[in-house]
């Protein structure tokens, strides 16, 4: 990291005034998690919020649970180096939406309490089916916890100036003690409001620097695509598909080399299969639906939810294109290799563009604070959702065939959050060596995978048992997982100066046999195919509670209530 | 939950299950979510096609650099949104009153 000294030295003013508008962020979030936690009373309020958040505040949450860092620094990184192909992630996060109000939102509400094996343990034997669901929750929530808690600590530690690895340890290991905070005091209600009170600051740093890069370029996008494509070195390809996903690949010897190019083209539409179908079985998305009263507020609030992350996503062409063609990738590159603090670069270029050196300081500590809630406010949704999985699926279900008493299973709640956190603070100060970027796309591959197939069955497959759900979960999950195992992704990228980019850089060590580096093309078939397979292997059907589920789920009829406050 | 309901309710869940009201709910919400993820699926699935597949196409120009590319991804904003407003309308119009009906008669008879 000596470059960064080189090319955006972080000034002494900047340092302290990012630190101080950090430490508002906090002092506020503590304020409303000490707040929430006086109003957190049942096991609901814990797990649901009390189900008493209104459809524009449940929907605005949904955005700040769902934009995370990869999003925001993310994309606008890959769409600053890369051109075109950011948009694509983009597009996919978007249009995954539609899954869950179509078929997933509504009736989960109707027919669940806390968590995702609610509904898919529902008309099942519950044991193996929540042990299943647990499982695949944890693994889901821990991977794209690991993925955001190491590039907080990389990212809070170029934001401030500070490169050195303590600081670094010390930005995750600050990171994970205000999660574990967040959700063991303030529960779901606290939880809430920091993701309303995150998305809102998103949505205003990210307007701010869209109208901030539209108005020097005239408003006129074809003019910041064109000097974008300009400063790229790379003309008019930096404005069309492939980039960076899909490519038409050449061998050694300047010949076009027909399989590896089908692989490429075939990982595009994996990554695309995975990122729009992910969505609806991500379990921290999954628990939003319950923090509203009934099911006509859960489709309102997925609506209002569509309408932020759709503009947002709108607004990361801007922020991408803006960082290439003002920025441009040999600043971001020499800052941070993968591009993720194109955004932040922005932000300073821009602001001292428009009102001088003081400009971009101001803007830049902004834009910092801003990428360090957008971190916070998710881990601290994924903290939640793997802690009421552990709760009341494994520790309440499973281990106390449902006889805990609820006091007790909101305590176990608040210990597994803890327990989660450490374990996550830990694992992530390992992994910091590691590229772990990918985990965000293999959680989605995972979700898609394993936990889609189960809930649709669940909820449109009457024959459907709980040899299929625990099919369905675990085949799902282990096919991605092994598939991820065997990619390009762990082991066999060619090499690049001795070192391999795959997880393991010796490039002498290669085991991989699957070509593609998302597994969903493969692995979310296969899921459905097992959930099919192993329904019809048992004749395990139960008409009555298939009925139950079915009437419940479209009526609403027995659903769980609002608290009273 | 719902495991201390009784077998008399559950067999009240069946029968509302077979009505033909019942059958009307489900048919109103299942023509329009069914068909429309079909669509929106297919229509998401052709733009990935085309990133990955038909790469002239998509970088023809159409107005200054802004090539079909853009105005496709941009489509799919637009899509996205109609189809959140149809859907939210269909709900709210044909099937909300429906379900409630439903439920009214479902829970007029716990004596709640």
């Amino acid at each position: 990291m000596n470059v960064m000294a080189a090319t955006t030295e972080v000034s002494g003013g900047q340092q302290v005034l990012t630190s101080v508008l950090f430490l508002t962020f906090v002092a506020i979030t503590l304020g409303i998690t000490i707040k929430a936690s006086r109003a957190t009373k049942t096991a609901a309020d814990f797990y649901a919020g009390g189900r008493s958040f209104s459809g524009i505040q449940n929907g605005v949450a949904i955005g700040g649970d769902y934009m995370s860092a990869a999003s925001f620094l993310g994309i606008a990184g890959i769409i600053a180096l890369f051109g075109y192909d950011g948009f694509l992630y983009s597009i996919g996060f978007l249009v995954a939406w539609l899954v869950a109000l179509l078929l997933v939102a509504e009736l989960m509400r109707n027919s669940g309490k806390y968590t995702m094996g609610d509904v898919l343990a529902f008309r099942m034997r519950q044991r193996p089916v929540r042990a299943a669901a647990g499982v695949s929750t944890i693994v889901v929530s821990i991977f794209y916890l690991l993925a955001q808690m190491v590039g907080a600590g990389a990212l809070v530690a170029l934001l401030l100036g500070v490169s050195s690895q303590t600081a670094k340890n010390l930005t995750i290991v600050a990171v994970g003690i205000l999660m574990i905070f967040y959700v063991t005091v303030g529960g779901m209600k606290g939880t809430t409001y920091i993701q309303i009170v995150k998305a809102l600051l998103l949505m205003t740093g990210a307007s701010l620097l869209t109208l901030m890069v539209m108005f020097k370029f005239g408003w006129n996008l074809s003019e910041l695509l064109g000097t974008a494509a300009e400063k790229s070195g790379k003309g008019k390809a930096f404005l069309e598909p492939g980039g960076r996903f899909g490519k038409d690949i050449v061998d050694a010897a300047g010949n076009p080399d027909a399989r590896a190019t089908l692989y490429s083209k075939l990982d595009l539409v994996s990554l695309g299969f995975a990122l729009v179908l992910g969505t609806a079985g991500l379990p921290h998305i999954l628990i939003r639906f319950y923090t509203v009263p009934t099911a006509r507020a859960a489709r309102k609030s997925v609506v209002w939810g569509i309408w932020i992350i759709g503009s947002f996503y709108l607004m990361t062409l801007a922020l991408g294109f803006g960082a290439a063609a003002i920025v441009g990738p040999e600043e971001i590159i020499a800052q941070d290799p993968a591009g993720n603090t194109a955004a932040p670069q922005l932000a300073r270029a821009i602001g001292e563009d428009f009102f001088g050196t003081t400009g971009g300081t101001i803007m830049l500590a902004f834009i910092a604070s801003v990428a360090f809630a957008t971190i916070l406010a998710v881990v601290a949704g994924l903290t939640l959702a793997s802690s009421s999985s552990v709760a009341h699926d494994i520790y309440a279900n499973y281990v106390h065939h449902g006889d805990a008493p609820e006091g007790q299973e909101v305590k176990v709640a608040r210990i597994s959050a803890f327990v989660i956190g450490a374990v996550a603070i830990v694992l992530s100060i390992f992994a910091q060596k590691l590229n772990v970027a990918f985990l965000v796309a293999l959680a989605f591959a995972v979700a898609a995978s394993g936990n889609l197939p189960a809930i649709l069955y669940s909820l449109f497959w009457r024959r459907f048992n709980t040899t299929g759900a625990v099919s369905a979960i675990y085949g799902g999950l282990l096919s991605a997982l092994i598939l991820v195992i065997f990619s390009p992704v762990v082991s066999g990228k060619a090499a690049v100066d001795g070192k391999s980019p795959s997880l393991v850089t010796d490039p002498g060590i290669d085991f991989h046999w699957f070509p593609l580096d998302n597994p969903g093309l493969v692995s979310i078939p296969l899921g459905f195919f097992f959930g099919w397979l192993g329904t019809v292997l048992s004749k395990e059907h139960n008409e009555y509670k298939a009925a139950e589920l079915e009437v419940r789920s479209l009526t609403g009829v027995g659903m769980e209530k609002a608290a009273d406050h | 939950m719902s495991t201390d309901r009784n077998q008399q309710e559950s067999e009240r869940l069946v029968a509302v299950q077979q009505s033909d009201e019942f059958a009307e709910l489900r048919k109103r919400f299942r023509a329009f979510a069914f068909p429309m993820t079909i669509v929106f699926l297919g229509w998401y699935l052709l733009y990935v096609l085309a990133s990955g597949y038909a790469r002239d196409f998509m970088g023809t120009e159409l107005l200054g650099n802004i090539n079909v590319g853009y105005v496709f991804g941009l489509l799919q904003f637009a899509s996205t949104f109609l189809i959140a407003w149809l859907y939210e309308r269909h709900m709210d119009n044909k099937v909300d009153p429906l379900a409630a009906r439903i439920r009214a008669d479902l829970e007029g008879g716990d004596h709640r």
